[in-house]
């Protein structure tokens, strides 16, 4: 069902993990369904550290490892323009069915970057649907 | 680095065909090759072969061999008996009895025939998935034509109280059919005394070690029902298609095979099985589902909080065990089974489901093995989860 990168992202997942004195944290996720938290550490606009904590199938999270994979040391700005499509050719392709596994890795990044906003006394950007 | 080992744990779902069976069925993928219909030598001994298996399916159930229909399996087994007895007695009465945690191939039909003017009763289940007796009793109509309730739940294992509720069926004249399909080599069946209420049963070849394809529908003597095949006049009528020889030839091998020393075999099975659970509840934040006690003797099946099931199973896949989960992801969200919320699992609880089920293919160091792979590969999902805190490792 799965690929030989999904797979491995799945079963050595990158960036496991919590930061404890994070500058942004984001969870997102569909009721009943994955579930994904997402923490930042932030400097100079870039993401300096990320780590997540994912419950859900092997898609989500690969989805997940490889999100945190693509966005570190980043800008914030392009961290923010990740796409789910994105993360899905980084893996090179999930089985249908699966693709919106990757939908919650984005929205838990863009709610991470919010906070940090919201911290720094910046408006949250918009989220795009 | 730990070796890896190939263990399969999901008899339930299929069982490996046995080589006895295999080498049965041999001479029928090769030079006899007859239609048991044709008159000629090889058809005759086609027909011969599968007379001795019809007998032989007659011997383990306790019956004569004329109340032995060979289908493709058990989904058209339970297809035959609920539609067939449905369409058959519609004039008497169009109500159906049934349960929520039955496998999809008598549920279905069963919605089919909702669609088509049917009325049916989903008797509810307590949370060890039993069906209480008194509760199919108060269900039954005067319009009722059918109860339907399988002999053990293929996800839960739980065994029901067949003749019981065949008793019930009996005294108010109702038909009363079973979807044994997960009991043969584990239950002895004796449709002569201790089943005699029951009037159509459905077996399923590949899982008591026969070949895939392959099944039975037991109809009693003088129970009349539709056909679901109609053609030519095979199974005297009542199941047109040129019959599967090498397929029924191997199924009378394999229910030989199956019934010859069942309290042994379960003894062993159990036994295995019993080590594996007590290993597996040590685990924290796992529970056991279906019943204690009424219990197929192989079956096991655990909800592990705070991971999800598809991933606990591709884990332990990728460390050659070969399970089964009541958790299914689609598109970002997580289906569970119809049987673990007709038992009243909460979602939460019921996406991290796993269904150990043990078998032949199974020996003692497979146990060793599973319960080593399973705790560290739970614990590895419970690390990366968002939900799971360390400190509830103490919490039972």
């Amino acid at each position: 069902m799965y690929n030989k990168k999904v797979m491995d992202h799945f079963m050595n997942p990158r960036n496991v993990g919590e930061i404890e004195d994070a500058d942004g944290i984001g969870e997102a996720g569909n009721p009943h369904g994955d579930q994904m938290k997402i923490f930042l550490k932030i400097r100079d606009d870039r993401i300096e550290d990320v780590k997540f904590k994912t419950f859900g199938c092997a898609a989500a999270i690969a989805s997940s490892s490889m999100a945190t994979e693509l966005i570190k040391g980043k800008t914030l700005k392009e961290a923010w323009e990740l796409t789910n499509e994105a993360v899905a050719e980084a893996l090179e392709g999930l089985p249908p069915g699966k693709l919106e596994c990757s939908v919650v890795s984005r929205e838990a990044i863009h709610r991470a970057i919010n906070e940090y906003r919201k911290k720094q006394g910046l408006e949250a950007l918009e989220e795009q649907t | 680095m730990r070796e890896k080992h190939f263990v399969y744990m999901d008899h339930a779902a299929t069982t490996f065909t046995k080589p006895e069976v295999a080498e049965s069925m041999l001479p029928f993928l090769r030079e006899n090759f007859g239609n048991p219909s044709s008159l000629y030598s090889i058809g005759r001994e086609g027909k011969e072969a599968i007379e001795t298996a019809r007998e032989q399916l007659a011997k383990a159930l306790g019956v004569k061999p004329g109340e032995i229909y060979f289908t493709s399996g058990g989904t058209e087994s339970d297809n035959w008996a609920v539609k067939g007895t449905a369409f058959s007695r519609r004039k008497k009465g169009k109500h159906i009895i049934t349960t929520p945690i039955e496998h999809h191939a008598v549920l279905y039909p069963c919605e089919y025939l909702e669609s088509q003017g049917f009325d049916v009763t989903y008797l509810p289940v307590d949370r060890y998935g039993l069906v209480d007796p008194a509760e199919v009793e108060a269900a039954i109509r005067e319009d009722t034509v059918l109860i339907s309730v399988m002999y053990a739940n293929n996800e839960i294992g739980t065994i029901e109280p067949i003749q019981e509720i065949g008793e019930i069926a009996k005294e108010h004249d109702v038909l009363f059919h079973t979807d044994a399909v997960q009991i043969i080599g584990t239950v002895p069946l004796d449709m002569k005394q201790k089943h005699k209420d029951v009037d159509m049963l459905s077996l399923s070849s590949h899982k008591f070690y026969g070949p895939k394809g392959i099944g039975v529908l037991y109809l009693r003597e003088g129970t009349e029902i539709d056909n679901y095949m109609h053609g030519g006049g095979q199974e005297r009528g009542k199941r047109a298609g040129t019959e599967n020889v090498a397929g029924i030839v191997g199924m009378g091998k394999a229910i030989e095979l199956a019934t010859s020393n069942i309290e042994k075999h379960n003894d062993k099975i159990r036994k295995m099985r019993d080590r594996l659970l007590s290993g597996v509840l040590e685990i924290p934040s796992c529970r056991l589902n279906g019943h204690p006690e009424k219990r197929l003797p192989g079956n096991l099946n655990f909800s592990f909080e705070y991971i999800e099931g598809e991933s606990l199973l591709l884990m332990l896949d990728q460390m050659g065990v070969c399970s089964s989960t009541g958790s299914a992801c689609t598109s970002g969200s997580l289906g569970t089974s119809h049987v673990l919320k007709a038992i009243g699992l909460p979602p939460e609880i019921a996406q991290g489901s796993l269904r150990l089920t043990l078998g032949d293919a199974n020996s003692e160091e497979d146990i060793d093995y599973v319960l080593d792979v399973l705790s560290e590969t739970v614990g590895k999902l419970r690390n990366m989860s968002p939900f799971y805190k360390p400190a509830t490792a103490c919490e039972k």
